[in-house]
């Protein structure tokens, strides 16, 4: 009873954020709420016993996506009223698409589980969510855990590399040149009468 | 009463059209279509998760399997989020601002 009110409750918060992120005016608001799905649906992860993967999705949801989005809004200063204007215009067409789809995906879905689908099993109650995980992770899946460090190693290049760039007239430590420089570039011996200058 | 499968797949469900209702009626701001695919790929990872939970595996598969597979969604949507809006930054500082409609620069 109570797993049902939590996820209600869970269900119901998700999908309302959800809706405010699409229709909220200002983007940092709709960062916020895409936060507030994001916690709410990881509540939902752990009703359903994926303990880790919850914890995952705030970590790096709510620590690094969002923050990483949160910051470029910020930083980019843009007119977000005048960006807003074409909303009411794209409604009736995003709506019928949006109501076609749902139709869908519940037909598909009533289809399926009328028949009573595939049994439910509970999961290895003596074995937590974590082990279970690692024990497979870094076995089975050692190859595709190694390709999505890749992953991200090319996404983190990718990102440095667009958003570098050289600005002109700005003095850089040059590490090389500096190193390289002898004492006879660098310092000159003159010998000067007494009562002239070097002029 | 019990929660059962698909009442998680409903959630999936409609947080997914939200998502794709929000592309669609989104087309000034290229940086809330970024969020609407994240959610697109949340309603992804709670299916992954509810069918990894609740259901019986086939033959050869393990137990966790939909949640590793989550797993690697979820890098995969870090490393979009971040590229897109390294992006999207690009193209401010190019365009002075982020409308849809004004990326055309490619003339496709």
């Amino acid at each position: 009873m109570t797993a049902a009110i939590a996820f209600y409750i869970l269900a119901a918060t998700a999908i309302a954020a959800a809706f405010m992120v699409v229709v909220s005016k200002n983007p940092v608001h709709s960062v916020m709420f895409l936060i507030l799905t994001f916690f709410s649906a990881a509540g939902l992860f752990i009703l359903m016993g994926a303990e880790f993967l919850a914890l995952l999705l705030v970590m790096v949801y709510v620590g690094a996506v969002a923050v990483l989005f949160l910051f470029v809004v910020m930083m980019l200063d843009v007119d977000f009223a005048e960006l807003k204007s074409g909303f009411v215009k794209y409604i009736p067409a995003g709506g019928i698409v949006a109501v076609i789809l749902l139709l869908q995906m519940i037909t598909v879905g009533a289809a399926y589980f009328t028949d009573g689908g595939r049994a439910l099993t509970p999961l290895d109650p003596d074995q937590s969510n974590l082990e279970a995980f690692g024990a497979v992770l870094y076995t089975k899946y050692a190859g595709v855990f190694e390709a999505a460090g890749f992953v991200l190693l090319v996404a983190m290049i990718g990102a440095i590399v667009l958003t570098l760039r050289e600005r002109d007239g700005v003095r850089r430590q040059n590490a090389v040149d500096q190193m390289a420089r002898t004492r006879e570039d660098g310092v000159e011996l003159v010998e000067i009468e007494p009562g002239q200058g070097l002029g | 009463m019990l929660i059962g499968l698909h009442h998680y797949l409903i959630v999936a469900a409609v947080l997914f059209v939200i998502g794709v209702f929000g592309i669609f009626v989104n087309r000034k701001n290229v940086i809330v279509i970024l969020m609407c695919v994240e959610l697109i790929l949340l309603a992804v990872n709670i299916n992954f998760v509810a069918f990894s939970t609740h259901m019986a595996p086939a033959p050869g598969v393990e137990m966790i399997d939909g949640q590793i597979f989550s797993l690697f969604i979820l890098t995969v949507a870090a490393a979009e989020a971040a590229v897109g809006l390294a992006i999207l930054v690009v193209f401010f500082r190019n365009r002075g601002n982020i409308d849809v409609e004004s990326v055309d620069l490619m003339k496709g």
